[in-house]
């Protein structure tokens, strides 16, 4: 394929991601602070979020385990996740989180649960949503192109 | 001899009895037999007849068939009359179409006859009025006009018969009607027996060219509507190539227009660059008094000349359709600040008064073009401060209902409510000179100039208005004034269809976008800082937000770490204390003992996603600098970083 094509299908898979809510202006602030000093900055961040994830994901899961669930661990690791997602701008995963927050404030297990499927799912969303649009910049950067700035205006 | 007397008396007797009763058998089978030759030689004659009709029906059918054959008028008449006298062994057959006056019936065709002469014969005889009344065929007299086909006196024909043809129209075809016969035009056709024999016309044959008649009539109005549609079509083709030359003029004229606007507008720009440049470095210069106005006079002319030149310029590439808006995210209040800040000199040395409102409600941001816009809103605000002597101006800017349209003077205007749209509506209200109702049309057109404003302001160039309307047309809206005459000033009003950003960021774009202020840092070179946020990937992306604005970042994961590292090096310490079991309060305590001086002491700022009033009384509480919000953007931390060091204290608003 064409480098002028994946570059248009990279602007417009990103755009997607924007307009379903996947990614939100956070990600767009971490593709600014890219450059030739720091030219993997955004990968490296987001390995960096998937790393911190899997295991915050693991210590909820087990956490949420137990016979008497400490709510208070359950909360602190939910926060970590939530800054974590919001500080890459994965919006989806972040909103979970807050309502996952609320649950464990009022101590529902019920709804732990459920917000940990559910922030499960949106993690592994929006990890191979990531996955593909870095593998797509790496095409274009392998067939000598530059990656398409963004542009949100309409 | 009496024995032979008395036989011979007896013989007599019997033969007298018995011819009694022979004479009549005989004379009875003699009588039938006269009957019975008399009925066979009947029949055969019927026999005849009957072979003749038959063949007569069969010819007819092949008459039809070949009139039916053709579509060609000539073909299909000639065919009819030829076919006609050999199947009747006529003697003349002749065919009389009605003129294009429908006055008179000129002789079109002749079997005899290669080319008739044009005898006509007025349409009205009663003669003829009697064989178009009826559908049959009506036996005329042979000395009767249509009948005398040769020159008078040289032949007497056989008895004539006349019949009418019905010629039909296109508009006589109604869609699943019949064709009426009511007003009709008929075409004569005469058919005359050879005078030298004795024949008559029968019955059947007459039936036979009522059923011709009626076939022609039928072919010849396909042929009709043949013609028509050959016509129409050739006329199309005509039309086709007519306006597909004019197509390529046009673009040719465009092409030509579009090269020269191309050539002049550098053409034109360039000395008119060199023009105002120069003009305005003179004024720099020392200049005598006289001389100082003739160069404010040449820059005032020259960029009036420039404007002319670039509305000039701007209309043709507006009127072919080649401008497209140039869309993008801006500041719509900051548009109309900027409006203000250039119109205030002009009217205050007018000593007019402009105000400028806009409602709650209107969005901070909104995607168009924002040059364009601006340009129109200057344009009119410009106008209502030229056509005013005194007064004042009022600026108003409101998100536009569908329901506020209906009593304004523009119903042809829709708005289209959207979801990622939303409509500006500007109204621009001066206590100028007003304008006459009739005037208020031409004001959008071009170059057309009000003759009392004209010789006031000489200033105009006319073309404003035109130029608005067209950028306003380009955002879908509508654009319109009103005045209520003469004297009593007037209100510009126009609607714009501007897009609504999608929701980017929870904070706002950056607050203080273009005025540069000398004071501000841009970059913070080697500033040094330290950042503390638990959160691995946070940490990480404030750290980059730092280092690309020029600071030297350290990091640090923990409190304790934190008071480990700190130094009167430090700047700044960025704390992330949403993070909770970070005992915030102790760290910062800690800070302040450890440099008691408040000169060394790093600024302590908060990073926070809380958004409520609590956290914020709490970081100043427990003695730290400043709070910010997270996520920060570059040009968030950028302007924030400039605010806290100039200021040594920033709270950002809740």
């Amino acid at each position: 394929m064409e480098v002028v094509q994946i570059q248009r299908r990279l602007v417009d898979y990103t755009k997607s991601l924007f307009m379903e809510g996947f990614l939100d202006g956070q990600f767009l602030q971490l593709q600014q602070l890219q450059d030739e000093s720091n030219p993997d900055f955004v990968v490296e961040v987001v390995s960096l979020f998937f790393d911190d994830s899997e295991k915050l994901l693991n210590e909820l899961t087990i956490a949420l385990d137990q016979p008497n669930v400490d709510f208070k661990k359950v909360d602190g690791h939910v926060h970590q996740l939530k800054g974590s997602s919001s500080s890459i701008g994965a919006q989806r995963v972040k909103n979970v989180c807050i309502a996952f927050r609320n649950f464990c404030e009022v101590q529902n297990i019920e709804g732990c649960l459920t917000c940990l499927q559910q922030v499960k799912q949106e993690y592994y969303l929006v990890k191979n949503k990531l996955e593909t649009l870095f593998r797509l910049e790496q095409q274009i950067v392998a067939s000598g192109g530059s990656i398409p700035m963004i542009e949100m205006g309409f | 001899m009496t024995t032979a007397k008395v036989l011979t008396a007896l013989v007599s007797c019997i033969t007298a009895l018995m011819l009694v009763h022979i004479i009549p058998d005989l004379l009875s089978v003699k009588t039938r037999e006269l009957f019975l030759k008399n009925k066979a030689a009947e029949l055969d004659r019927e026999m005849g007849l009957i072979r003749t009709q038959e063949e007569i029906g069969r010819h007819v059918r092949m008459l039809t068939h070949e009139i039916r054959s053709t579509l060609d008028r000539h073909t299909i008449l000639r065919t009819t009359l030829v076919e006609l006298g050999r199947t009747l062994s006529l003697e003349e057959c002749a065919l009389w179409m009605p003129t294009r006056t429908g006055l008179e019936l000129q002789l079109s065709y002749t079997l005899r006859q290669q080319n008739p002469v044009g005898y006509t014969v007025p349409i009205h005889l009663p003669v003829i009025n009697q064989v178009f009344s009826t559908n049959h065929a009506v036996k005329i007299s042979p000395n009767c006009p249509v009948a005398r086909l040769r020159p008078a006196g040289k032949y007497v024909t056989g008895e004539v018969v006349a019949v009418r043809v019905p010629l039909l129209h296109l508009s006589n075809f109604h869609i699943n009607d019949w064709p009426e016969l009511s007003t009709k035009r008929y075409a004569l056709m005469v058919l005359m027996l050879p005078s030298d024999s004795a024949r008559q016309w029968h019955v059947h044959e007459l039936e036979l060219v009522e059923v011709v008649a009626d076939q022609v009539a039928v072919a010849l109005s396909h042929a009709a509507i043949l013609e028509e549609s050959m016509r129409a079509r050739n006329l199309l083709m005509e039309q086709n190539v007519a306006l597909d030359l004019a197509r390529r003029e046009a673009e040719t004229a465009i092409r030509a227009r579009n090269d020269f606007l191309a050539v002049m507008n550098h053409e034109m720009r360039t000395p008119m660059h060199a023009i105002i440049a120069l003009s305005s470095l003179l004024q720099e210069t020392e200049l005598t008094p006289e001389q100082r106005l003739m160069v404010e006079t040449i820059l005032k002319s020259s960029n009036l000349l420039a404007t002319l030149i670039n509305d000039v310029l701007d209309l043709s590439r507006l009127e072919d359709g080649s401008l497209k808006l140039d869309l993008g995210t801006f500041n719509l209040y900051a548009v109309f600040r900027e409006v203000l800040k250039l119109i205030k000199p002009i009217a205050s040395v007018k000593k007019l008064h402009v105000s400028l409102s806009l409602v709650p409600d209107l969005p901070e941001y909104a995607v168009g073009d924002e040059k364009r816009l601006m340009q129109t809103i200057l344009n009119v605000v410009g106008n209502a401060v030229k056509f005013s002597k005194e007064g004042s101006i009022s600026i108003t800017a409101f998100v536009a209902k569908p329901e506020s349209l209906r009593d304004s003077r523009a119903p042809e205007f829709l708005l289209v409510p959207s979801d990622n749209h939303f409509y500006l509506r500007v109204q621009v209200k001066d206590s100028g000179c007003g304008i006459s109702p009739q005037d208020i049309p031409k004001l959008f057109t071009k170059f057309a100039q009000n003759q009392s404003t004209a010789t006031r302001n000489p200033g105009g160039s006319g073309l404003g208005l035109a130029i608005c309307k067209r950028f306003v047309n380009l955002m879908e809206g509508h654009i319109w004034i009103e005045s209520e005459g003469l004297g009593k000033g007037c209100t510009a009003i126009f609607i714009v269809k501007l897009g609504i950003p999608e929701h980017m960021n929870h904070t706002k774009l950056p607050y203080m976008p273009k005025m540069p202020t000398n004071h501000r840092q841009t970059t913070f070179s080697g500033l040094k800082v330290l950042v503390m946020d638990e959160n691995g990937v946070s940490r990480a992306v404030t750290k980059e937000l730092l280092t690309h604005l020029g600071c030297d970042v350290a990091t640090v994961g923990s409190g304790d770490e934190c008071l480990q590292l700190v130094s009167h090096e430090h700047k700044v310490v960025f704390m992330d204390i949403c993070v909770p079991g970070t005992d915030s309060q102790r760290i910062t305590s800690r800070i302040h003992e450890k440099f008691a001086k408040r000169s060394e002491r790093p600024l302590i700022v908060a990073l926070t996603g809380n958004t409520d009033k609590l956290t914020k009384e709490n970081c100043m509480r427990i003695g730290m600098d400043g709070l910010i919000l997270k996520p920060v953007s570059l040009d968030k931390m950028r302007s924030v970083l400039s605010d806290l060091l100039e200021h040594r204290v920033l709270f950002e608003a809740l």
